[in-house]
């Protein structure tokens, strides 16, 4: 018997900021994506998320730092989406989708645009399109936790509003909710939320167990890759997703005995 | 206590450009059951949102509980015209219920005993309405009729003494209409809620009814249904002769009326 050494992959900084890093990502993507799935946002979710590509793109074509970018370009487009004029009606139809994919498409081909006006050696196109988890540093943590912890706490905030005004905009108009106001990593985003609302119809239960189910899939992803040659984002979005499937099946089950 | 719960005097409103209605006067008193009839696109809903405060108005003055309309809108139970919860919104009914109450507070809910007492109010607002049966199952599985009633319950949850209804019987088959009309009624009477409710066809309602305002040819009449739905004051109203008739089994039948709009703006913008 001779015993393998692996080292535990904690002793590990990257290792560690990948788990810090992730953690924050699940717990705030996990509250902010009920609230999607409840509106019917996901597409938004996922163009948001695909529109810090051109963002850093341009940011290093202009010399600056891409952190920069991806805030200015998300921001942008998150304050577009909003502000074109979406055609609701009151049967609840809007054409929502076709905004948000015309912005989509825009955005995209600007940061292939960026790209090769920038003609040098941009750092590898599919880290800036979908993001690394294993090369996160200490500062960039503390950078995503200055973001998440006051999205965070601003959601706890207008969490019930929010709610009112997702589920029944015209009575929450009414009665006083500024509905505009309230309303602004992809599989994160959308997988834990979903399987969530699937299993439980309560609103509190259903968002702690989404955080709770983003956390798990990122923990439990983070790990299976370092023992094994595979991405890290694969294994995450599995997870995700195998949850979500078995939530459908538990929700089918529950329906048929009832 | 016996004041009116609206007084409008010559109510006057433009809406893009167009003179809706004009010369529309009318009181609801306390506890009574009103509902406001009238053609397609005649400005039914525009005038429960200029008691709500939310349509300016052009002219004429509108007291609603005693002060100027949209000073105390909390005061005002409203249930918009609107479609059915899509299937895929996955919230309890007791969640959209509750949010009548909170819906508008900021912050994270703390368990205690207003949370209790909260939960109470909702347990009871939901018997009032009758549906405690499926109050806990997802909005969007239930039917037309239950959404009805769970969304008039989240109108009722804070004690308003005024209830705005857009046509709920919209899109709810014969006897649900009757039944919801006869909910409405008891509302008014064990709660002391005045309820002023738009409405299509006045005949599942008129057993149930206090007063009717009916509004046609830009202007509008009010009064007990007896007075108001007769040959006379339509004709007068639509100036066009107009007959109302009785079928046997009570029902009123207006006939010769001009014919509606073929556009029904009130559904078109919010």
């Amino acid at each position: 018997m001779t015993a393998v050494a692996i080292a535990s992959p904690f002793s590990f900084s990257f290792m560690v900021n990948a788990l810090r890093a992730g953690t924050i990502v699940a717990v705030l993507a996990g509250a902010l994506g009920w609230f999607m799935v409840l509106r019917r946002q996901t597409f938004v979710g996922h163009t948001l998320s695909l529109v810090g590509f051109p963002g850093a793109a341009g940011a290093t074509l202009l010399g600056i730092s891409p952190v920069v970018g991806y805030f200015a370009f998300c921001t942008g487009a998150a304050a577009l989406v909003s502000a074109l004029p979406t055609g609701g009606s009151a049967r609840g139809f809007t054409e929502e989708s076709a905004v948000v994919g015309s912005v989509q498409s825009l955005l995209l081909a600007s940061g292939f645009l960026f790209v090769s006006l920038y003609a040098g050696n941009l750092g590898g196109l599919s880290s800036l399109l979908f993001g690394s988890f294993l090369g996160i540093t200490a500062r960039q943590v503390l950078a995503l936790l200055a973001v998440a912890l006051p999205a965070v706490v601003l959601l706890a905030a207008l969490g019930r509003p929010l709610l009112f005004a997702s589920v029944d905009p015209q009575v929450a108009g009414a009665a006083g909710v500024p509905v505009r106001a309230v309303s602004v990593a992809f599989p994160l985003l959308v997988l834990p939320p979903a399987a969530a609302q699937a299993l439980t119809l309560r609103p509190a239960a259903g968002l702690l167990l989404s955080v709770g189910i983003g956390v798990g899939a990122t923990w439990a992803g983070l790990l299976l890759a370092y023992y094994l040659p595979y991405p890290t984002g694969a294994f995450i979005t599995t997870l995700s997703f195998a949850v979500y499937v078995i939530a459908r099946i538990v929700r089918s089950i529950r329906h048929r005995r009832s | 206590m016996n004041d009116p719960v609206v007084v409008a005097e010559d109510l006057e409103t433009v809406l893009g450009g167009r003179r809706i209605w004009s010369g529309v006067s009318f009181a609801i008193a306390p506890r009574s059951f009103t509902v406001v009839l009238g053609p397609n696109g005649v400005g039914k809903s525009t005038l429960l949102k200029a008691i709500l405060g939310l349509q300016p108005l052009s002219g004429g003055t509108l007291r609603v509980l005693g002060a100027a309309a949209g000073a105390d809108r909390r005061r005002i139970g409203y249930v918009p015209q609107r479609g059915a919860f899509d299937e895929s919104v996955r919230v309890r009914g007791l969640d959209v219920v509750r949010l009548g109450l909170d819906g508008t507070r900021w912050g994270v809910p703390l368990p205690g005993r207003a949370r209790r007492e909260e939960r109470a109010r909702i347990d009871e607002v939901v018997r009032l309405v009758e549906a405690e049966g499926y109050a806990s199952r997802s909005i969007g599985k239930l039917s037309g009729g239950e959404q009805q009633r769970l969304i008039i319950a989240q109108a009722l949850v804070r004690d308003p003494p005024l209830l705005l209804l857009d046509e709920p019987l919209d899109s709810l088959d014969l006897s649900a209409q009757a039944s919801m009309a006869a909910l409405v009624q008891r509302i008014c009477r064990e709660r002391g809620v005045a309820v002023v409710m738009v409405a299509h066809d006045v005949n599942p309602i008129l057993p149930y009814l206090d007063e009717v305002i009916y509004l046609a040819g830009g202007t509008a009449v009010s009064g007990s249904p007896e007075a108001v739905i007769t040959s006379e004051t339509l004709s007068a109203l639509y100036g066009t002769d107009v007959e109302v008739l009785r079928a046997a089994d009570g029902r009123l039948v207006v006939v010769g009326q001009p014919e509606a709009p073929a556009f029904h703006t009130d559904r078109h913008h919010r």
